[in-house]
């Protein structure tokens, strides 16, 4: 049941004192490990291979300027400088000290951020599109939806001991770039005969058993959203597996049970769940919907950035691949990777982080998006504003123009920090950025989804690489698999195994056979690499990847 | 990685965690733990090792995770035989930060 909470930051305040008295009991000795381990879960504090990490709720990847300011000051006063973006859209610390985490959560409660269910078996951040509010494709803005979401679900008491971690993702556009099938849950935004509703996917995942959702309800009307979440989590919650950690996860119950008999049970429960709610949930949506009010757009001419285009081929590079179409004639969503040449995929400093705040309130109407393949989105920036914000950004080294691109790579934290890891997945991603930029071919190359995890859990969402790679310990080296074909959008699919893996030092001429290929056998410039392999199927592919064995 | 390693002379073995208040990766030394794995007692009996890593895990309030890891004997102290290890013991190969910022033989080659 949603429960309105009188104030986010009293509640937030109040599980950072709770905190801070667990911490003070496990240094005194009160608490054992043991029994700690669950508490500090709890509040997003990992200890990883080298540290301790705290992971931060950025909820739906919306920061404001003063939010983004304090997550420089925890990385400059209790950090070595930087933060990492997640493909959770949230942002992790690698060396925060244990007995300073209390006091990073206060500076965090003072901007109503926190770390609350960013680990656990609960339910974790609800992510969205990016472009969430602007996107020129978008049938509703989600982030209203995401915060009822986040607030119904954060502390529900049902839901603190799931079987597994359980995430849910909504998208509003046409496109859905939220990675809909590849969640517990899946929210597409959709109208059918006037009104507004869900398109619910239930099922999806990546790890080590990677599987796209299914619909289990084609359209949900918009008040049903909370009661239908509550029914299909409760169903899970009773009858996913708690035997096996490894199926214990939504997709292993659905696909066990079977789609049929699993939906028969949520629409049982929905009709008592349905009962429960009596418009609270409603009154705040419609709060929450006042409060993502679109910004007051401004009307300017454009012919600056029409005539910066035409006279610096550098600008037109970047505007040709960092833009996103906006909703509003004149603006345009700015994508700002953090995948400069040689830089690890993800990371921020404290002066980009506050850069980037700076020039949100300067050119982009307060607002900042992290997105899920580890970016910063401006969303709202208008054209006059950016030869400007260019130069600015340029200044601070963050102005590559590679959204979506080969040095575009999603990677995990690998083994340089994470203790699940079996291999690095940051080295491999500098690697095959860096040789293809040397190499001059990456805009020959088009838009092209690279992703690496470090191990099986797929946190660097190899599986929805158009090529993936996955590090692995093969007999004490690391090695790396590569997959082919996935896609997180158009047309949702997990890559699968091209063969056998590769030592370290032969993934980046192996991705530049593959790549070298490609330029061969596409039809033309407009067909990308996933268009060429759904054409040709793998063999083409396979045979340059693996040429011993063509010739043998 | 095995958690349940179990040394031999011809296998011998460091134990290894994390420092409670901090974080950081330690080994057991001689008088406690220490921030060097070149300075951490190498066990190479099976019973000796046992009643250690016990202890280990009896100092709770020191450390997190203590576990008993292969490693061979090197001119300078232990070095790790897997890579993971290896990792642990000099930081991350991205930033030079975490323990290869304070050991000398290692910083001075970087």
């Amino acid at each position: 049941m949603f429960d309105a909470r009188p104030s986010d930051t009293d509640y937030v305040r109040h599980r950072v004192s709770q905190f801070r008295a667990q911490v003070a009991r496990r240094l005194d000795g009160s608490l054992t490990e043991d029994e700690f381990r669950p508490l500090r879960l709890m509040n997003g504090v990992y200890l990883q291979l080298h540290a301790y990490m705290l992971r931060i709720a950025i909820p739906y990847g919306t920061l404001s300027p003063d939010q983004m300011r304090m997550l420089a000051y925890l990385a400059e006063h209790y950090d070595k400088g930087y933060g990492h973006w997640t493909t959770r859209t949230n942002m992790q610390f690698n060396w925060p000290k244990l007995v300073e985490i209390p006091d990073m959560l206060d500076h965090l409660a003072s901007v109503n951020l926190h770390a609350i269910q960013t680990s656990g078996n609960t339910i974790r951040n609800t992510t969205t599109d990016a472009f969430a509010g602007a996107a020129a494709d978008e049938i509703t803005d989600p982030r209203p939806y995401a915060e009822l979401i986040r607030k119904w679900s954060t502390d529900h008491a049902e839901f603190q001991f799931l079987p597994r971690k359980f995430k849910i993702a909504i998208s509003g556009g046409k496109r859905d770039r939220a990675l809909v099938p590849a969640h517990d849950i899946g929210l597409r935004i959709v109208e059918k005969d006037g009104q507004r509703g869900f398109e619910v996917w239930v099922g999806g995942g990546l790890g080590r058993t990677p599987m796209l959702g299914s619909v289990i309800r084609d359209f949900l009307p918009e008040q049903d959203l909370l009661p239908y979440l509550e029914a299909i989590i409760a169903t899970y919650n009773l009858t996913g597996r708690r035997d096996n950690k490894y199926k214990a996860r939504i997709k292993i119950t659905v696909s066990e049970r079977g789609l049929d008999v699993f939906k028969a049970d949520v629409e049982d429960d929905f009709k008592f769940r349905r009962l429960e709610f009596h418009g609270v949930d409603q009154e705040a949506l419609a709060e929450f919907r006042e409060r993502f009010a679109a910004p007051a757009f401004r009307n300017a001419a454009v012919d600056g950035f029409e005539a910066e285009r035409a006279a610096n081929p550098a600008f037109r590079s970047w505007t040709d691949t960092n833009l996103h179409p906006h909703k509003i004639d004149g603006y345009a969503s700015v994508i700002v990777t953090f995948k400069a040449p040689g830089a690890t995929p993800g990371d921020a400093s404290a002066e980009q982080m506050r850069l980037l705040a700076e020039l949100a309130e300067k050119y982009g109407h307060d607002d900042i998006r992290v997105s899920h393949d580890q970016n910063v989105v401006l969303p709202h920036v208008h054209k006059a504003d950016l030869p400007a914000l260019y130069l600015a950004l340029r200044e601070a080294g963050l102005a590559t123009a590679n959204a979506g691109k080969t040095s575009d790579i999603i990677a995990c934290p690998g083994m340089d920090y994470c203790t699940l890891a079996t291999a690095r997945s940051i080295p491999i991603a500098q690697e095959i950025a860096e040789h293809f930029r040397a190499v001059g071919l990456e805009d020959e190359i088009g838009k092209l989804n690279i992703r690496i995890s470090g191990c099986i859990n797929a946190c660097g969402h190899h599986h929805l690489g158009h090529i993936g790679i996955l590090g692995l310990d093969r007999a004490g080296v690391e090695n790396y698999q590569i997959t082919l074909g996935g896609d997180g959008y158009d047309i949702p699919a997990i890559g699968q195994r091209a063969g056998a893996g590769f030592p370290a030092e032969e993934v980046v001429p192996a991705i530049d056979r593959l790549l070298r290929a490609y330029l061969e056998i596409r039809e033309d410039e407009n067909e990308r690499f996933i268009d060429a392999y759904r054409r040709l199927g793998p063999a083409p592919f396979k045979a340059v990847l693996y040429p011993e064995t063509v010739d043998a | 990685m095995s958690k349940a390693f179990i040394p031999t002379a011809a296998r011998p073995g460091v134990i290894t965690a994390n420092d409670l208040r901090e974080g950081h990766n330690v080994w057991m030394c001689e008088d406690g733990w220490t921030p060097d794995p070149a300075q951490a007692t190498l066990y190479e009996d099976e019973a000796i090792a046992e009643l250690a890593l016990l202890k280990a895990i009896g100092q709770d309030n020191l450390v997190v995770g203590p576990y008993m890891v292969e490693a061979r004997r090197g001119p300078n102290g232990p070095e790790p035989t897997h890579f993971r290890e290896a990792f642990r013991q000099k930081g991350p190969s991205n930033y030079f930060h975490g323990i290869q910022t304070t050991k000398k033989s290692e910083a001075a080659h970087v």
